[in-house]
């Protein structure tokens, strides 16, 4: 028997892996000079995939799905999906200069960016584990090679092999968990192994150890702590873009599988899953603010940061089974948490690529009176700190707020208490976010060169999406709740 | 006037925005250009305000008025529910009078690093801020705009600020924002209890929300986010270096409307919606207002510093306003709001002094002042008439917000002990003595004695200073000699909010 495909509801995938083709094809063809040729292919490439996904959209006629449930194609999938398409999308025009001024291989870049983000497409529609895992190996390879693009550059190297061998040691605790629980439940499909959860099989202490063994594995993908310590060194080596995908589009991803797997799969078994996120939020959370408090480096601190802004994501996840709304309110804060966090993440990468592109420096330091000459830039990049910080009316508040309204909808000592560590961490946050606006604005230029920074009109064009993203969230947040509520996910 | 209805309340929160985007558009070589629009915006604003103060219907200053409740963000339930009633409106008309003097003081006091372009930009935001917060009726909405305050004014003290700024605007930042990460805590469990809503209104309509000991937490985290504003002793750390840093407009709008935020917050959500719980937690409230009347008053005898001297009075003032609203009785809150705006006047006014004797002696040390009245004698003159009626003297407006407040605490709401209110009434009484210490002793070593040497050629007021000071002297009068003008607006709001309280001997 064949088995059933909806070329409708796989056209983004289709889209993608065609794209890839061609844009590796021209690469070879068209000579050193006109190497942007393919780069400026590749985001239309992105842009073109997103059409089916509205297409799906406008269609409406959930959930699609295939493969006896192991890919399902619903509201949930389709709003992540568009969320990697559109921050590969920022990632790629921040690329272009950065890449083509650094004589890196323009072609293959933009080819393994795509390879990376079909992964991440792939990954939102997986109900399975073997769709899962191959999809975190199709998102992560390429990611392991970004990492060391820069290759004549020592910290680069230290980036890639880092991540790369932390990412197989990752692989390999996932594929033990999943063959434990596989060997318990006798599925792979997320579907039948909650059944088989929720059931007799579920107090099998083997199962226990299989979703503690999962869970650690994404806790690295995520960079949770105490499972972080690759991620500064990784994004500091990195190029500054790859960075910001790596912190953004790849980390979403993490939380994409996770949500699939606690939401879907492991939902019977809340009595590991809530105390070991409980732990991880509260760590990841204070670890990450406490160490950001003395990094130098703007890279390192946006790094240690996003641990941080990673805990606030695990928060639901530590209320994940306390009942029907808490799960639903659960779902919806992470969804519209990673949405506003990609733009205003992404945001601040861009006004670091941006600066670096002047004072060939990552110190913070090197930020001194950017506001007296290059103000744009320096109020931008104010609007993206603020609102990591979660101040009103920027966004970061309206996602913090969700975090804060699971914790307190799901009830119960252990939830409010971790919103109020939540709420201790979003003070001291502030604190290494200020810092960089202080030194912007209350401080003299350090070296007294104060030509105007050049931006190239693609870094731009990424900068206006995300600050507009961002203010428009904080003052009418009504447009990505109503997203986020939507696409819950089908259990 | 339905126009005027359905749409006043949105323009005073909003025509500062607009302002503020023009100023940002304007090319930045024209700094008159931008004055004059900062000018006009702020006193197009003060006019919709004056047009409010018509419109509003005085026989029924209990109800909200000029509402409008429309949807913001369905997903959450929250609205965008805005309308005045009579507390509110003396604030938020307090808000756009001072606003406006801040922008012609400064019109040619920009502080170091000069830049009117942002710091005209700054002060319209803040006025969004302080006029949303005065007319929200919907808890999100008011946490928006209590945030939307902090920065602003966390540019204006690390920018503008004295010599360590940075270190002030951060801990007035960090204070604040730990404050309020509690009460949106708070905000949240008021939802899930209240019958998931956040409508201020729906909310106090239900006389209570929840078990008494869970209302007693919300109330903790509601009290922490206020308290800290205000600033109560022992949150109060931050206001002293908040003030004596900042730029002297800066000061003003700290003094007169910022801190107003947290004893509004106070009466508008805390105790009325919490009823109960605000009866456990007043005897607290109360110990920790008179122990700031009198910390503030020994950390006043204590500074050098002329700015740093009134910041440490705004404790010990804020401390009889706390006081008035401990007791629960409508006296005490009445004079609890009436003091906030007298307040706001005085000390503001004391402020916009400290900033200009700073500008022509370019020190604020008490030490080395001396002699003001004979250099500059109207000068003189104005810091004494601020100085008496910051001490509370009778018939002007300083006295109607301390006595009152005092003398509620000799009967407060039925259920608390009299005996622990009549002995902070002793307290506070005591404090109103030191504060005349304070003050006098402050105007005796700046005002008398022989002008130094080293201090020539000191001008007395000039016409800008005249034009932006006038109108707050005349008021400190007006309401120091009638001040049923003021009471008469908020008292039968106050009874509305007082209901839950049946007040003891009156």
């Amino acid at each position: 028997m064949t088995p059933y495909f909806d070329y409708h509801a796989l056209a983004p995938e289709f889209v993608l892996t065609g794209v890839l083709v061609v844009v590796l094809l021209v690469d070879l063809i068209v000579d050193e000079t006109r190497k942007y040729l393919v780069t400026q292919l590749a985001g239309v490439g992105l842009l073109a995939a997103m059409v089916p996904i509205l297409t799906l959209v406008a269609a409406g006629d959930f959930p699609r799905s295939m493969f006896g449930g192991a890919y399902v194609v619903d509201e949930f999938a389709l709003l992540v999906k568009g969320l990697f398409i559109v921050s590969g999308y920022v990632v790629l025009l921040m690329s272009s200069d950065y890449i083509a001024a650094g004589d890196y291989h323009e072609g293959e870049y933009s080819f393994l960016l795509l390879s990376s983000i079909l992964g991440m497409v792939v990954i939102s529609s997986s109900r399975d584990f073997i769709g899962i895992f191959v999809a975190l190996e199709l998102l992560s390879i390429p990611a392991y090679m970004l990492a060391g693009w820069r290759k004549r550059d020592l910290k680069s190297n230290e980036a890639s092999l880092k991540y790369y061998l932390l990412g197989v040691l990752t692989s390999g605790v996932m594929l033990y968990g999943m063959s434990l629980i596989y060997g318990a439940t006798g599925s792979t499909l997320l579907r039948a192994i909650r059944t088989a959860v929720d059931g007799a099989a579920g107090k099998e202490p083997i199962i226990a150890i299989g979703i503690f063994f999962v869970i650690v594995a994404f806790a690295f993908k995520v960079s949770a702590v105490p499972f972080h310590f690759w991620a500064p060194d990784t994004y500091e080596g990195a190029p500054t873009p790859i960075t910001a995908f790596l912190s953004v589009a790849s980390k979403a991803a993490g939380f994409v599988a996770l949500m699939q797997l606690v939401y879907v799969g492991f939902l019977g078994r809340e009595d590991i899953v809530q105390p070991m996120f409980w732990v991880l939020a509260v760590l990841t959370m204070t670890v990450g603010n406490l160490i950001a408090l003395r990094q130098t480096n703007v890279v390192r601190l946006l790094a240690y940061s996003s641990i941080a802004q990673a805990g606030f994501i695990l928060v639901p996840f530590a209320v994940a089974g306390s009942n029907a709304r808490a799960i639903q309110s659960g779902q919806t804060a992470i969804l519209v948490y990673l949405m506003i966090y990609a733009a205003m993440n992404l945001g601040a990468f861009g006004i670091v690529i941006a600066v670096a592109r002047k004072t060939r420096s990552g110190e913070i330091s090197s930020y001194g009176g950017l506001g007296s000459y290059a103000p744009g830039l320096a109020w931008t990049m104010t609007a993206f700190l603020f609102a990591l910080a979660g101040i009103p009316p920027l966004g970061g508040w309206f996602a913090k707020f969700y975090i804060f309204r699971a914790a307190i909808d799901a009830g119960g000592g252990w939830a409010v208490a971790l919103a109020v560590v939540a709420g201790v961490n979003s003070v001291i946050a502030l604190f290494y976010y200020a810092n960089i606006a202080r030194e912007m604005w209350m401080n003299p230029v350090p070296d007294g060169d104060t030509t105007p920074v050049r931006v190239p009109p693609a870094l731009t064009a990424s900068l206006a999406i995300c600050v507009v993203v961002v203010v428009a969230i904080g003052v009418y947040p009504q447009a990505f709740a109503r997203l986020g509520e939507l696409a819950s996910l089908v259990r | 006037m339905d126009w005027f209805d359905s749409w006043a309340l949105t323009l005073a929160v909003f025509l500062p925005l607009v302002g503020g985007a023009v100023i940002a558009l304007w090319p930045r070589e024209d700094e008159t250009g931008m004055k004059v629009i900062a000018l006009l915006t702020t006193l197009v604003t003060l006019a919709v305000g004056v047009g409010i103060l018509f419109q509003f219907d005085y026989g029924a200053s209990d109800l909200l008025q000029l509402e409008v409740n429309r949807s913001w963000i369905d997903a959450i339930n929250s609205n965008y529910h805005i309308g005045v009633d009579g507390i509110s409106l003396p604030m938020l008309v307090l808000s756009m009078f001072i606003t406006v003097l801040c922008v012609i003081y400064s019109w040619d006091h920009f502080p170091e690093p000069h830049n009117p372009k942002s710091f005209l930009m700054l002060m319209l935001i803040l006025e969004v801020g302080m006029n949303g917060t005065f007319v929200a009726q919907d808890l999100i909405l008011f946490f928006v705009f209590f945030e939307l305050v902090l920065l602003p004014m966390y540019f204006m003290i690390g920018v503008w600020g004295g010599p360590n700024r940075q270190y002030a605007s951060i801990k007035f930042f960090l204070y604040t924002l730990f404050g309020s990460a509690l009460m949106i805590l708070s905000f949240l469990a008021l939802y899930f209890k209240g019958g998931e809503t956040f409508d201020i209104p729906t909310l106090i309509a239900q006389g209570g929300i929840a078990s008494h000991a869970t209302e007693l937490w919300i109330f903790g985290g509601l009290f922490m986010g206020f308290a800290i504003k205000v600033p109560m002793f022992p949150f109060h750390t931050w206001l002293p270096d908040a003030h004596t840093e900042a730029p002297t407009v800066g000061s003003v709008i700290l003094a007169a409307i910022l801190l107003k935020l947290g004893t509004y917050g106070f009466i508008r959500i805390a105790i009325p919606i919490l009823p109960e719980a605000a009866m456990s937690w007043a005897p607290w409230i109360g110990g920790l207002a008179v122990v700031g009347i009198i910390y503030g008053a020994f950390g006043c005898l204590a500074q050098r510093d002329m700015k740093r001297l009134i910041a440490f009075s705004s404790v010990a003032h804020m401390g009889f306003v706390m006081l008035g609203i401990s007791t629960l009785t409508s006296y005490g809150i009445n004079a609890a709001v009436f003091g906030m705006v007298a307040h706001g006047l005085i000390t503001g006014m004391l402020f916009f002094l400290a900033g200009s004797i700073q500008h022509r002696f370019h020190t604020r040390e008490l030490a080395r002042l001396g002699g003001l009245l004979v250099q500059a004698p109207r000068l003189g003159w104005i810091l004494g008439f601020c100085a008496m009626a910051s001490l509370g003297l009778p018939g002007l407006a300083g006295f109607w917000g301390e006595f009152p407040a005092i003398l509620a605490a000799y009967s407060p709401a039925e259920g608390l002990s009299e005996a622990l209110f009549r002995t902070y009434m002793v307290i506070a009484s005591v404090g109103t003595v030191f504060a005349a210490g304070y003050l006098l002793w402050m105007y005796q070593r700046t005002a008398f004695g022989v002008p130094k040497e080293e201090f020539e050629h000191i001008h007395d007021v000039h016409g800008g200073e005249w034009l932006a000071w006038a109108p707050i002297l005349a008021l400190i009068v007006v309401l120091g000699v009638y001040p049923a003008l003021l009471f008469d607006v908020t008292s039968d709001a106050v009874d509305s909010v007082t209901t839950a309280f049946r007040a003891v001997g009156h």
